[in-house]
């Protein structure tokens, strides 16, 4: 029977990671990540690996949590709600689709991994603090040594070249097409759940901020941007949740394609709106609310672009011109 | 979680989709704000009523299937996606009949509910004032007491009210105590719109039709029998149809489904002209998707005993901007032909006059401006602050 909702266990599984988050510090863990501070976000790594997330998409017969699509999109929603730094993405939902079963193995355990896919994305996340460092493209998958760090708006993050140091192994099209999905399904989980957080942070602030001699938060200018936000993302998630039910179905690429147009574009106006709802406070490196703020326009560029997304779509459903 | 459909949900898509193509008249009606086409659309009820597709949720005997929710937003889609006239009966069957159901007595919904599913009985709705369109609460037609006949005599004015021009009955808010204020003191009355001392005055809308009406009340009698609900209650009995009809049953998926497939049509067929408008087209069917997504999950937590309440204004602000994306985008694929109406228009002019529809939906039903407040006040949590405070 329809059941369009997430399960009391998903549920329960999103709280434990909200808990973990929050028991360890919360928006102080990226604020400390940012300013260069990676201690509480590599204990963060090791609490979640504990937890079994380096094995969420692997078999249980492999080691793994052998959890589902719409498992890794409400864990990577809360990851994004929390903007969790870390190569999560690369390790949870792209490399376990393209890796060997040996690289797998080491994922499922802990290892941080991270790597570059042409033309997506073509530097690594993070390759400082990985101890897996793979450049994937279609001739397969490469070890790679990294290069000189490159900064992000996006203070969480640090990107590297990557420069392959050992054989390829040929990997099907079939797989790094699974991959490539996995990951952009989980990039609009993140950005669904940026969104909620950025949005959350506004309507906070808008009820303690006064100016005029009350809450900004009773200006109906003010009112009608964060309804506006709370539309936008109340369409994107159940696009996001479709896409995930739909990985193993013919059609895979058209929904998760959708749900990074949904989400990027959601993400986008919750980033734009709660900066202009916090003003300038929101715009210092001082408040928080700017890594979401920049974390939003990094993830909307990873694993395809709204552009590359939307010509897929097209080309799902249009007979001319997609 | 999941969004599979039981066989047994599957085989009555298959049946509604079969009946319908069997019956869906091939030629346009005319408008059903025409008196020629009020009488084409309320013989498309009796059809519907004739197959038992008028109101399949009701119980049977009132003409429903006795169908859950699950299997009414099933119908639903594959009515619009069937091409199927718009609903003459909808004001009834949407927004009275969920209060008949919850507030009426039995004597009132057999009165009214069997011969409102089999379309002899089409009702208008009588809310708004000169002085009371968003802020349904300043309402100021009365409602006096006339203890000698046992009912009440009701004056003053109501406008906009939709399908007055044609409709047989009528239903409305009066204030019944002068002294209560706002919510308080309003009275939900059932009245024949040709009861003695009603005046009905065609508004002629933008499009030119005649959807809706200013009616006067000159001492209109309603006895007591025709009260739905206490009286001084008809706040709280109204707002269970706003609910609705912001809601779920205004707007199921098909609504937005059926003119994304006529889009995507129109796109393979002129997009050429037009190519800077793809990415729009690609938008409309990802909403469209959206909007259906966004009522299974709606649906999934009715089922698990859960209500739709301030949600329902998420949804309105989301599918009356869909709406008007949807057409305007048609609108640019159809150039310099887009303003044309009836003969000699592509399609008989239906995308301008849906258009023309489509721009209504941000104002009806409480304006876009009314959701967003309820949105940031009750689902976000902002201040509501004193409002009135000169």
């Amino acid at each position: 029977m329809m059941q369009f909702l997430p399960t009391d266990e998903q549920t329960a599984f999103a709280e434990a990671i909200d808990e973990i988050v929050t028991a360890n510090g919360g928006a102080d863990v990226v604020q400390a990540w940012a300013a260069g501070d990676k201690a509480a976000g590599l204990a963060l790594w090791e609490q979640f690996s504990e937890l079994g997330l380096g094995g969420l998409r692997v078999a249980e017969e492999d080691g793994g949590l052998g959890a589902s699509a719409v498992d890794l999109a409400i864990v990577f929603e809360r990851l994004g709600y929390h903007g969790v730094p870390g190569p999560y993405i690369e390790s949870l939902a792209f490399l376990p689709a393209v890796v060997s079963d040996e690289v797998r193995a080491e994922i499922c355990g802990g290892a941080m991994a991270t790597a570059t896919y042409a033309p997506f994305v073509p530097y690594a996340l993070d390759a400082d603090v990985a101890s897996l460092r793979f450049a994937v493209d279609g001739s397969g998958v490469t070890p790679a040594d990294a290069g000189d760090a490159i900064s992000s708006m996006a203070k969480t993050r640090t990107l590297f070249p990557l420069s392959g140091s050992g054989t390829t192994t040929a990997v099907s099209a079939e797989a790094l097409d699974r991959g490539f999905a996995e990951a952009a399904l989980a990039t609009a989980a993140m950005l669904v759940g940026a969104g909620e957080r950025l949005l959350d942070e506004a309507v906070e602030y808008a009820k303690i901020r006064e100016q005029f001699g009350k809450p900004v938060g009773e200006y109906q200018a003010l009112k009608h941007h964060l309804a506006n936000v709370r539309v936008a993302l109340s369409f994107a998630r159940p696009l996001m949740l479709r896409a995930a039910l739909d990985i193993d179905s013919p059609n895979r690429d058209r929904d998760v394609s959708a749900a990074k147009v949904s989400a990027a574009d959601a993400a986008t106006l919750a980033a734009k709106l709660s900066l202009q709802v916090h003003g300038a406070i929101g715009y210092t490196a001082e408040h928080h609310v700017g890594r979401w703020v920049t974390l939003v326009p990094a993830l909307v560029q990873s694993w395809g672009s709204t552009s590359f997304h939307r010509d897929r779509v097209a080309a799902a459903i249009l007979n001319q011109g997609a | 979680m999941n969004l599979d459909f039981t066989p047994e949900q599957e085989a009555f898509a298959a049946e509604a989709r079969a009946w319908l193509a069997e019956n869906v008249p091939t030629e346009r009606l005319a408008s059903m704000d025409t008196a020629e086409g009020f009488e084409q659309h309320r013989e498309w009820e009796r059809t519907l009523a004739s197959g038992n597709w008028s109101v399949v949720s009701w119980p049977a005997e009132y003409g429903g299937r006795e169908v859950g929710i699950t299997e009414w937003v099933i119908f639903e889609e594959e009515y619009y996606r069937s091409g199927a006239p718009t609903r003459v009966a909808q004001n009834g069957i949407s927004l009275l009949a969920p209060i008949v159901f919850e507030h009426g007595t039995p004597e009132q919904k057999a009165k009214y509910l069997p011969l409102m599913s089999n379309g002899t009985e089409i009702w208008a709705q009588a809310w708004s004032e000169p002085g009371a369109g968003s802020d349904l609460a300043a309402i100021r037609a009365t409602a006096t007491r006339d203890d000698a006949r046992g009912g009440w005599l009701l004056n003053g004015q109501k406008i906009w009210s939709s399908r007055a021009v044609w409709a047989d009955r009528g239903f409305g808010l009066f204030r019944s105590d002068p002294e209560a204020q706002r919510h308080r003191g309003l009275t939900y009355f059932l009245f024949p719109m040709d009861a003695p001392g009603i005046t009905v005055r065609a508004i002629e809308q933008l499009d030119g039709s005649t959807g809706f009406a200013e009616v006067f009340f000159d001492d209109v009698f309603v006895p007591d029998e025709d009260v739905l609900g206490a009286p001084g209650d008809g706040w709280n009995v109204a707002m269970s149809t706003a609910g609705n009809e912001r809601g779920l049953s205004l707007r199921a998926p098909g609504r937005f489904l059926a003119p994304v497939d006529r889009l995507i049509d129109l796109w393979d067929e002129r997009g050429e002209s037009e190519p800077s408008a793809r990415d729009a087209v690609v938008d409309s069917w990802i909403g469209a998707e959206a909007y259906k997504l966004f009522t299974w999950q709606t649906v999934s937590r009715l089922l698990q005993g859960g209500d739709v309440g301030a949600e329902g204004s998420i949804n309105k602000v989301f599918w009356s901007e869909l709406d008007i994306h949807i057409h305007e985008t048609a609108l640019r694929l159809l150039g310099p032909e887009a303003e044309l109406i009836g003969d000699g228009a592509p399609v008989g002019g239906k995308w301008a006059e849906d258009y023309l529809f489509a721009l209504a939906g941000p104002i009806y039903a409480g304006t876009n401006e009314i959701q967003r407040n309820i949105i940031a006040e009750r689902i976000l949590g902002l201040p509501r602050g004193d409002r009135r405070k000169a």
